[in-house]
């Protein structure tokens, strides 16, 4: 057992799985698929403090409308029938406010405030035509809201161009890192049986192996939409490191590694994910897009978790609430499925 | 079965549900004997914890009979009486193994909600929203325990629910507020929250050793049940707490202070008024009126230990204050698993009576009415137990 002082607050660092900040400092490495590698740097530098207001503008309004959603009714004149509604615009407030703060180029975290503005405005327009409102109120929400989405939509196609996530081929560059009680050894091996990837991935539904280098992958996304690829395994190196990628006839260029390093004072394996999405655009493009939600890695982070569950507990664990995924909208109540299970 | 559901602010409902299955192998089912109701269900009640869903049952405290074991409970049979710890813990985790239940790593689906909101998780904790894994609680006729083979307490038969069941948080939450002001012989130890988890910390800082204890509430059936833990009381409501609390500690102030009351701290004066209108229209979701009263209240070198529990922002920290004083914060949802055992023992010994802050007892089916009247501290009541 690790000493740990009486209180219960430890000294230690932290192994839980992060974000991995120098991950998003690669996504953030100037001309990283830039289409413009002579951009005007001061200019970056102010874009990114105009989406850190944006940021604390987020976290504010959205606690106002989570914790206080009748004052900001009646400050915004909403009718009663629409007041649920501010809890859950609310929340997302908050989730975008950090979501921008918390990333060094927060580009998606801005098109998802275009994106509630959008929605605030939709809502503000429904009180409007309602005749319970106060119309006056409203129309000067609706104002503020108006003028917040031009700032929003101008942040983010500036941030947008610089991160590259708007480039032609749809690139998605995805770093993340865990700490996981185990030897290199056997995560190497856990790891370079393919097959054990639908145990813990919510996405790859299977991996059929063809030999020691060739595997077929199926993948699973939203609405019953199935990708299928070939991979490859491109660098092997027993207890440290693999790398994979599809081969030249898929239609997702796709390619990624994981390393497997001892942690420092024999805390367990720092397991290291690096993955590289290229998506064709186009409808297929997008639905691949809609497999990593609006953050892409994060997807990837609650994997490794999983990964890391299956590891020190030998499974995955389950709550009522989360029996059909992790994500906001797939919750359940926390209550018993019943024969549903 | 019947469970306790919530459905939003103000609101929850008795209904019936599926009855839980064993979802993974190291879970037990138990049937639910004993149940209470917690000073945090009510920041649930009152709408303050962000991630509930409708319909999500309720309830971190409760005990019961075992009947049913998933493949990997090898410590538990069908028929054993059990106490359940409120944080949802897998003991062999990095956090597990150094005792800090309620950080496991491996215990909440939902991690990622979490970290948005607080940077890292904490644990899975039963019935406390989707954030904290999404679980649900045991006011209910059933309820399914993951990691049973750590999170449970055999209780021998000759010791009835009422002196046990608080095992399962608020004794050893109590005992943790009083274990972090790291007592030594002589130390007065200040108590803001006279709930039942203030009653619990009065209580835990005397068997600490702790010279003198002084509570600070305004209900006088609470103050009256502090002094009888052995406490000397204040009424904020009559006194000016720093003040007074100077004058009974010769102006260096308690050597430490906890804070048992938590985000909806009620208070007189502009600065109360202040954080009212603060989380009711901007940037705050605490009211921090205590904890900023315990800050300044304590001594230089002094330690604030946090036991209340907050969930985002706040403002107007004294900063300046913990810093320039040197002053520790110790804080945490408690790590029940380390305590149950030590603390079973000493209510075996005699050295303590859990049942004594018992004020209701009532059946499952009335739970809204028993949330209503905890909430509003009707009928002097300080803690209500269900059973089904
Ligand atoms: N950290 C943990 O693991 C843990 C576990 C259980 C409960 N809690 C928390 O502990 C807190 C207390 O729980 P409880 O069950 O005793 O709740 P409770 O609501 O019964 O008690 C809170 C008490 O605080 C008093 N109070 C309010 N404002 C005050 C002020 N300004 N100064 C002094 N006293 C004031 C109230 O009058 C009340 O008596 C809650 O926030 C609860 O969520 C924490
Ligand atoms: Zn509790
Ligand atoms: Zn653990």
């Amino acid at each position: 057992m690790e000493r740990q002082d009486a209180g219960g607050t430890t000294t230690l660092e932290h192994p839980t799985a992060s974000d991995d900040r120098t991950g998003s400092a690669i996504n953030s490495k100037p001309g990283f698929r830039s289409r413009s590698p002579q951009r005007d740097h001061s200019d970056d530098a102010s874009h990114e403090r105009l989406a850190q207001t944006l940021g604390w503008f987020s976290i504010g309004l959205g606690m106002a409308e989570l914790f206080a959603p009748r004052t900001v009714a009646r400050l915004a004149g909403l009718p009663h029938d629409h007041r649920w509604l501010l809890g859950a615009s609310g929340l997302r407030e908050i989730t975008m406010g950090l979501g921008i703060l918390s990333e060094r180029r927060p580009a998606g975290w801005m098109w998802s405030r275009v994106g509630g503005d959008a929605l605030d405005l939709a809502l503000l327009a429904t009180a409007l035509s309602s005749a319970q409102g106060n119309r006056k109120r409203t129309a000067a929400a609706m104002l503020a809201v108006a003028g917040i989405a031009a700032v929003d939509c101008f942040a983010s196609r500036h941030l947008s161009r610089m991160v590259g996530w708007t480039s032609d081929d749809g690139a998605v560059l995805i770093k993340k890192t865990i700490m996981i009680d185990s030897s290199p050894e056997a995560l190497y091996l856990f790891w370079r049986d393919f097959q054990n990837l639908s145990r813990f991935t919510e996405h790859v539904e299977s991996v059929t192996i063809y030999d020691r280098h060739h595997s077929h992958w199926t993948v699973k996304g939203p609405a019953g939409y199935r990708v299928e690829w070939n991979a490859e395994i491109t660098d092997d190196e027993p207890n440290r490191k693999i790398a994979w990628r599809t081969t030249s006839q898929a239609d997702i260029h796709h390619t990624g590694s994981v390393e497997f390093t001892p942690s420092p004072g024999g805390r367990g394996t720092l397991v290291r994910v690096v993955m590289e999405y290229n998506v064709p655009a186009g409808v297929l493009g997008a639905s691949i897009a809609k497999l990593f939600g609006s953050e892409p890695g994060q997807q990837v982070q609650s994997d490794l978790r999983r990964l890391k569950q299956i590891i020190e507990v030998g499974e995955v664990l389950k709550s009522d609430g989360s029996l059909h995924g992790k994500g906001i909208l797939q919750q359940r109540p926390a209550q018993p499925a019943g024969s549903h299970t | 079965m019947k469970a306790n559901c919530w459905y939003g602010a103000g609101d929850v409902r008795v209904e019936q549900v599926p009855d839980p299955t064993i979802l993974n192998r190291r879970d037990a089912i138990l049937k639910v004997t004993s149940t209470a109701i917690c000073g945090s269900d009510l920041h649930l009640y009152n709408g303050l914890m962000p991630t509930m869903k409708a319909g999500d049952i309720l309830g971190h405290e409760f005990m019961g009979e075992v009947v049913e074991v998933g493949s990997e409970v090898t410590n538990l049979r069908v028929g054993d009486r059990v106490v359940t710890a409120f944080p949802i813990a897998c003991g062999r985790c990095l956090p597990c193994r150094q005792e800090l239940f309620s950080l496991c790593e491996n215990s909440n689906p939902n991690a990622w909600m979490a970290e948005k909101l607080l940077g890292h998780s904490p644990s899975g904790i039963f019935g406390y929203s989707h954030m904290l894994g999404g679980f649900a609680g045991g006011q209910a006729e059933y309820a399914r325990v993951p990691f049973a083979d750590v999170g449970t307490i055999k209780i021998p038969s000759d010791i009835p629910d009422e002196q046990v069941l608080f095992l399962s948080d608020i004794f050893p939450t109590g005992y943790m507020a009083a274990e972090n002001c790291q007592i030594q012989s002589g130390d007065t130890i200040a108590v803001w929250g006279c709930g039942p988890v203030g009653q619990f910390a009065i209580r835990s800082a005397f068997l600490l050793g702790a010279e003198r204890v002084i509570a600070i509430d305004r209900f006088p059936d609470r103050l009256q049940m502090a002094r009888d833990g052995g406490a000397d009381t204040m009424n904020y409501e009559e006194e000016e707490v720093y003040d007074r609390l100077m004058e009974m500690t010769g102006g260096r102030g308690p050597d430490a202070c906890i804070d048992a009351v938590g985000m909806e701290a009620h208070g007189p004066g502009v600065l109360a008024a202040y954080d009212r209108m603060k989380q009711a229209v901007m940037l705050e979701s605490d009211r921090p009126y205590a904890l900023r009263q315990a800050i300044m209240s304590c001594k230089n070198g002094g330690t604030v230990s946090i036991i209340g529990v907050y969930s985002g922002f706040i403002d107007k920290f004294p900063i300046g204050s913990i810093m320039n004083r040197s002053l520790t914060i110790k804080t945490g949802q408690a790590h029940v698993q380390r305590y149950m055992a030590p603390l079973l023992e000493r209510i075996q010994r005699g050295e303590i009576d859990p049942s004594v802050i018992i004020t209701h007892r009532m059946r499952l089916h009335e739970a809204p009415q028993a949330f209503a009247k905890f909430n509003r501290k009707e009928d002097h009541c300080m803690k209500i137990v269900l059973t089904p």
